[in-house]
């Protein structure tokens, strides 16, 4: 008989929804065992397609059931510089749990069948990190003399850094905020991904000899062609995606209607929820709204809750989406633990406008009812409003998360740099080299909107690029 | 990041204006006038936006000038000569057009700590080859600054003073009419609250005269990530930290400003009684 799959460890919803403190705890070695187990060493391993740097998920998980964690460390070290991350916050659901044999689901996400290949990467990186694995230098003389700039400290800027710093390659990270990390420190919550993870990793690439300079905003600080004159034989932009988009409805700027991205950087990047210990203010509601089906939807809903909950607040926040739970792109994990918390979801529904009070604070939401037509470009069904079946939302806080756009600000000045209809950044799909020579580029600045591991992806195969054309 | 120098333009009446000339390389180097930068003046502080008012590349220091209005000013004017800043990030925002740069005759209009971030621009108008008249305003004579300065580059400086301590007695937008009325300008550059702008942009309007304001949005990030800072400028959203902070006073929507810019008076209030009694 075939066992049934093995869940991760959590805190109770009940007990977790009060800090930031992480929710999933992960997997204990024997249940770590028991998962690897389940899995059916397929002679034609499907879900390594799945994976958009090609794991050897196989073999992996076969080193598992071997008791063999340090083998399974660098089997995926192979492939993906930073496994506890991933293995955190991949949407494996969409990736390469959708591409195992044992999933049965015909839809968007993997059904619970497929193995939790996600929950054993991040036993296996968390098992690498305690016993401070390291995949060894291999310096190459003829990289010694090489310096690149690598701007942008997201998991793009952070991952190309290290892969050409193993090289012996010198290396510096220029980063605008006065933290690095990207969107793994400003906009996913410490609930989700601690800090000490991410620390981590970044201590680890400052031992390979990685400087990173905060505070400079390449464009602006410094300008690209600078870098060159400054000594640098190459350039990686891993600029990102962080230019929240909205809804342009009427009342999208009242007092108390945010971006999502402004929301997580007050909470997450400047620790507002331990105001008034840390000076940033951010402001909470009793009745709050969050526009979008994502996990930065997930991840705003999720940090509203907590707010209100440590302020005192009886617990309100609702999500409110323009199609249906299976449409929507956040990852089911985040779904599922939301919902547990307490959030509210109203589907089918597409705000019109806001109101306000008197002082411009907003008070709620006139929105319409819709229904699903026809699928478009994406696959997904069209939502299409129902004309007149206006109905109104009491808010008292709202957060906008309906996607991001390419940062500009190093783009707007360089008009060398090709970019395209949306601004993201062209580059050779073999190099990842941009219209201008000797700069390469890579995660969410090219293509759009991605995923952690993707943006990896992208780094390494610049990464790669750089090296042999050094 | 280190403060070089550290001196109390004015302290009168529970206003404190304080200069703080900083060493910054690179910002130095780059900053131009109607641009600014972003500080946090402790691990544990907010990111502030301040104008960058005078850049020295051969000493790479940049002046920065402000009033203590709430905790991250004052934890920033607690600091002194030879402490660190925690973070310091610039320059910011687009430099002042220099669409304007040979326009004719311009007046700057500031009051309080606004003097500060027209002196800047004062500058580099006048070197554009401008006509420059400046009409700056304060509460009292002992909080009036930069006004040597001023008189040093500009073709005319008017003084107006709220209790007519110093100068005329009155508020600087009047002191703008009448100049209006006297004489042709072909540009008004104004920077101080919101109520004034708001003033000065009308007068221009009925003069038929070009205005531009430097807005002062709350920000955070000040790179375009967030939104914070938009503002409503001829119907359209704009990020003021990426697309400004100068825009056409004209086309303001002041009231949706005015209301953005009180978001936190409570917690404000309440952080700074607590940080500071
Ligand atoms: C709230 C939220 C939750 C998410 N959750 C998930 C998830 O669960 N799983 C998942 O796989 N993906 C998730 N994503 C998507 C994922 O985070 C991104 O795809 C990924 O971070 C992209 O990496 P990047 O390195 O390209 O860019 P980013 O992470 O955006 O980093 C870019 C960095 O570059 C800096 N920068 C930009 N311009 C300049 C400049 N001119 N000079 C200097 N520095 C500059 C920025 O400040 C930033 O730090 C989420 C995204 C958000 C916003
Ligand atoms: C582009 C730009 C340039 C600026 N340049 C300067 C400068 O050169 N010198 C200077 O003194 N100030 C300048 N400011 C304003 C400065 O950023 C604020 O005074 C500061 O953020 C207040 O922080 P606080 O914590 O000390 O006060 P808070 O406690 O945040 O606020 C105290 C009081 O000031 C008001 N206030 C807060 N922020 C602003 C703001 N951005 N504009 C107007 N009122 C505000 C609050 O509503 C409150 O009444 C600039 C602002 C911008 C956007
Ligand atoms: S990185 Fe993501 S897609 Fe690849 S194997 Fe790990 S969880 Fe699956
Ligand atoms: S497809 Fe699924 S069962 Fe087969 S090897 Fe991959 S993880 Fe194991
Ligand atoms: S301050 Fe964040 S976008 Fe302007």
């Amino acid at each position: 008989m075939r066992r049934e799959p093995v869940k991760a460890r959590e805190l109770a919803a009940d007990k977790r929804a009060d800090s930031f403190d992480e929710v999933v705890a992960g997997y204990s070695e024997s249940q770590a065992f028991s998962e690897a187990g389940r899995c059916l060493q397929c002679k034609n391993p499907t879900c390594i397609s799945g994976c958009p740097v090609g794991i050897n998920i196989k073999k992996f998980i076969y080193q598992i059931t071997q008791n063999d964690y340090a083998s399974a460390y660098f089997t995926i070290r192979e492939t993906n510089n930073f496994p506890s991350i991933c293995g955190r916050v991949c949407p494996a659901e969409y990736q390469c749990r959708k591409a195992c044999v044992l999933n049965k689901s015909r839809i968007a996400y993997a059904s619970s069948e497929a193995i939790n290949i996600h929950f054993l990467e991040r036993f296996i990186g968390d098992y690498g990190m305690r016993h401070n694995l390291k995949v060894p230098k291999e310096e190459d003389a003829r990289l010694s003399k090489i310096k690149v700039a690598v701007v942008g400290s997201g998991p793009a800027g952070l991952c190309c850094a290290g892969e050409l710093a193993r090289k012996g390659i010198k290396v510096v990270i220029f980063e605008s905020l006065q933290s690095c990390g990207g969107v793994l420190r400003y906009g996913i919550p410490g609930f989700r991904l601690p800090d000490e993870i991410l620390d981590y990793e970044i201590n680890y690439l400052n031992r390979l000899g990685v400087e990173f300079k905060t505070n400079v905003v390449v464009g602006k600080t410094i300008l690209l062609n600078e870098l060159f004159q400054q000594g640098f034989d190459k350039v990686f932009l891993g600029l990102g995606a962080g230019v929240p988009s909205f809804l342009g409805i009427k009342g999208e700027n009242l007092c108390n209607v945010y971006s999502a991205n402004e929301f997580l950087t007050r909470v997450n990047l400047m620790s507002a929820y331990k105001f008034p210990e840390y000076h940033t203010p951010v402001n909470i509601g009793e009745h709050v709204l969050v526009i979008g089906g994502g996990n930065t939807a997930m991840d705003a809903a999720r940090c509203a809750l907590r707010l209100q909950k440590m302020s005192g607040i009886q617990p309100g926040v609702s999500i409110i989406y323009r199609r249906t739970e299976t449409e929507m792109p956040a990852r089911r994990l985040e779904i599922g633990h939301a919902r547990e918390e307490g959030i509210e979801f109203k589907f089918l529904t597409q705000p019109k406008e806001f109101y306000a009070d008197e002082k411009g604070f907003v008070r709620g939401l006139n929105a319409l009812s819709c229904k699903l037509g026809d699928p478009d470009s994406s696959g997904r069904k069209r939502p299409v409003a129902d004309e007149g079946s206006d109905f109104t939302i009491p808010c008292d806080l709202a957060i906008i998360a309906v996607g991001l756009q390419a940062n500009r600000v190093l783009s707007s000045v360089t008009p060398e740099l090709k970019t395209d209809k949306y601004q993201d950044i062209v580059v050779d799909p073999g190099s990842m080299e941009t219209s201008m020579k000797n700069v390469f580029a890579g995660g969410d600045i090219v293509g759009g909107e991605g995923t952690v591991i993707e943006a990896m992806g992208m780094a390494k195969k610049a990464a790669r690029a750089i090296i042999d054309k050094a | 990041m280190k403060i070089i120098s550290k001196e109390v333009l004015a302290d009168c009446a529970g206003t404190r204006i304080v200069k703080l000339t900083l060493s910054a390389p690179e910002i130095s180097r780059k900053a131009k006038a109607g641009q600014f930068v972003v500080v946090m003046a402790c691990e544990k502080g907010e990111r502030i936006p301040l104008t960058i008012v005078g850049a020295d590349s051969k000493a790479e220091t940049i002046t920065l000038i402000f009033q203590e209005t709430g905790l991250s000013t004052k934890t920033l004017g607690a600091l002194s000569a030879g402490d660190n800043l925690y973070a310091l990030v610039g320059p910011l925002g687009h430099a002042t057009d220099h669409g304007l740069a040979a326009c004719g005759k311009v007046i700057l209009v500031a009051g309080g700590v606004g003097i500060a971030e027209i002196y800047p621009v004062a500058k580099s108008l006048k070197q554009a080859g401008n006509n420059i008249t400046v009409v700056i305003g304060a509460k009292t004579k002992e909080l009036l600054i930069l006004e040597k300065e001023l008189k040093d580059i500009a073709d005319k400086v008017y003084v107006v003073t709220d209790d007519g301590s110093y100068g005329r007695k009155g508020f600087t937008t009047a002191a703008l009419e009448e100049l209006l009325k006297q004489g042709e300008y072909d540009l008004v550059y104004n920077v101080g609250p919101i109520p004034m702008m708001k003033k000065a942009a009308e007068i221009s309007r009925s003069f038929n005269t070009r205005a531009i304001v430097s807005l002062n949005a709350l920000m955070v990030d000040a790179t375009g990530m967030c939104g914070c800072c938009r503002v409503t400028v001829a119907g359209q959203v704009k990020f003021s930290c990426v697309d400004g902070p100068e825009f056409e006073a004209d086309k303001i929507d002041w009231e949706e400003l005015e209301k953005r810019n009180c978001m936190y008076l409570d917690k404000e209030k309440h952080i700074c009684k607590l940080k500071f009694s």
